[in-house]
């Protein structure tokens, strides 16, 4: 009743007023709750995948060397830290390299092929069938050519990681609308004012999506040669883990690594962030949007 | 020189300004060949607004981008002021279909790209950016990137590109056809508003008739492919035109009259 009384000599202006002042207060508090679900409930997954791993580890009786509970991965975590630490930035130099190495072979071969069709149709389909073979086989061919150290390493990792950054920036510049380049030519733009106006901005999206696809193959290709012939590195220490049948080491080991991806490949993502407007991100609109 | 000079009388003009004479152009294709524009010969005279109407694929689009110098006709010439033109013209104002916006610049950031281009002063070109924005209704969205535009505001921002550098002439290829029937009106009105002011010459290739009418001094309207110029219409409707001005019979006549072309033509049916 009393609520009635009050709103009656209100003007209709001021409701309305009052109406949209709800209407945002109301959506804030939806993307607040939206942000809040988006963090708790993998969270609460992973949470409950843990509890219900070490209730049944401990519930069955499973030997630790099959099957250690969380708990007990966490503790060889904690006491191998610094070992895991030092091997982790020795797998962490590789990974970069090889990710560096990706970057500044990729592009320029992608320009290459981009800009002279006779090199793109006598390079890509080597190109194409260097993919097809598996590199893991190449990898003792490594090591025997270039012994135990960081380089073969390096080399297998760069070998798995550069492919996606070739294709993707290729296809990059050349997905323009043709607009665009009759645009810069009536403009007046040169060749090359053209490329870094027009084409290379828009092709960023793609090359940034292959340098995502690119980070996270670099670290499979790092382990990858540690398995085959390291005496260091995350790759190793697993080797070594699983020899002594240390199966907690092992799964810290992987935690490790699993860790050490996901960091590289946020870093990776933010510079993405830093170097476009966050709108023209492939695919974010559309990750983003559905939360 | 002497051989310019011959074409152009063919082609009347007293000071024609854009010329084009015999061009056609042919296209290969997996069907062989297609002629997309045959012996069209026109001339644009200076500040004249000039406009291309005709069915989809009768070549409008290609006879623009032959004006521009974007596209090289398979045979005919194109000349400014008598001189041949060889390479892509610089001196122009070119608006799409589409705006071609650049996405990862905001509305002042895509105006400013033609300044850039054309090495403008730049705090002047840049006041003069946020003048032709603010002249179209665009006051405050400066900042904004396409994605947060509206069509309309989009086809603005890409009409304020093709005009920052005060361009002889501004070629428009359906700039509009992509609008809403009102936003439609507005730019029409809009476009006029600017032309009445600079009075630069233009090539505004459309298939809507009204809007032909409504904007022209003459209108080429071609024949269904391969595209030829059929008639040329000249509109003496006095100026500035208004909405008002549509419901006139002298307006309905020309409309008649085109659509009359188009009926004996066949691109229209009557059952």
């Amino acid at each position: 009743m009393a609520e009635a009384e009050r709103s009656l000599p209100r003007s209709p202006a001021v409701a309305v007023a009052e109406s949209e002042a709800s209407a945002e207060r109301s959506r804030a508090r939806r993307a607040w709750r939206a942000r809040i679900r988006n963090v708790l409930y993998p969270v609460g997954v992973v949470l409950g995948v843990l509890v219900i791993w070490e209730a049944g580890t401990r519930l069955l009786e499973v030997p630790a060397f099959l099957l250690p509970p969380p708990s007990a991965v966490a503790v060889s975590f904690i006491a191998n830290a610094p070992l895991l630490l030092f091997h982790g930035w020795i797998t962490t130099a590789e990974i970069l390299l090889g990710f560096a190495l990706s970057i500044v072979v990729g592009i320029p071969l992608a320009l290459a092929i981009f800009l002279w069709p006779t090199f793109s149709r006598s390079v890509l389909p080597l190109l194409v069938s260097s993919q097809a073979m598996p590199k893991v086989a190449v990898a003792p061919l490594f090591l025997v050519w270039f012994g135990f150290g960081l380089l073969p390493k390096v080399l297998i990792a760069f070998l798995i990681a550069f492919f996606p950054v070739v294709i993707s920036t290729a296809v990059g510049l050349a997905s323009i609308e043709p607009e665009k380049i009759y645009l810069a030519r009536s403009m007046g733009f040169g060749a090359t004012a053209t490329f870094f106006k027009f084409r290379l901005p828009n092709a960023l999206p793609s090359i940034f999506g292959g340098l995502k696809i690119s980070i996270t193959l670099a670290v499979v290709g790092a382990v990858v040669g540690e398995f085959v012939g390291g005496d260091a590195g995350l790759g190793y220490l697993l080797m070594v883990a699983n020899g002594s049948m240390d199966t907690r080491l092992l799964f810290a080991g992987i935690v490790a690594l699993t860790v050490l991806g996901v960091v590289l490949f946020l870093l990776v993502e933010l510079a993405e962030r830093l170097a476009i407007p966050r709108h023209i991100i492939a695919g974010d609109r559309g990750v983003h949007e559905t939360a | 020189m002497t051989q310019t000079k011959s074409l152009s009388s063919e082609t009347n003009a007293e000071a024609a300004y854009l010329c084009l004479q015999g061009v056609s152009k042919v296209y290969a294709t997996h069907d062989g060949p297609v002629r997309a524009l045959e012996q069209v010969s026109v001339g644009a005279r200076r500040g004249e607004f000039l406009s291309v109407l005709g069915p989809s694929g009768c070549g409008k689009s290609t006879l623009l981008m032959i004006a521009a110098g974007l596209l090289r006709p398979s045979s005919g010439a194109v000349s400014i002021d008598g001189a041949v033109v060889t390479r892509p013209r610089t001196d122009i104002g070119i608006v799409f279909q589409s705006p071609v916006l650049l996405e990862w610049r905001t509305a002042l950031g895509n105006v400013m790209l033609q300044a850039e281009a054309k090495k403008l002063e730049r705090t002047a070109a840049k006041r003069r950016a946020r003048d032709l924005l603010g002249a179209v209704g665009l006051s405050g969205f400066e900042d904004k990137y396409p994605h947060e535009l509206s069509g309309g505001m989009r086809q603005r921002v890409s009409l304020c590109r093709a005009l920052i550098h005060d361009p002889n002439q501004l070629l428009m290829d359906e700039p509009f056809g992509a609008l809403d029937a009102l936003t439609r009106d507005q730019l029409v009105l809009d476009l006029q508003q600017i032309w009445n002011k600079r009075r630069m010459t233009v090539l505004f290739v459309t298939h809507s008739v009204p809007e032909a009418v409504f904007l022209s001094d003459r209108i080429m309207v071609m024949t269904p492919r391969p595209g030829r110029l059929d008639r040329m219409i000249d509109i003496e409707l006095p100026r500035p035109r208004t909405l008002a001005m549509r419901e006139t019979p002298e307006f309905a006549a020309y409309i008649r009259e085109i659509l009359d072309l188009f009926l004996a033509r066949g691109v229209l049916r009557e059952h």
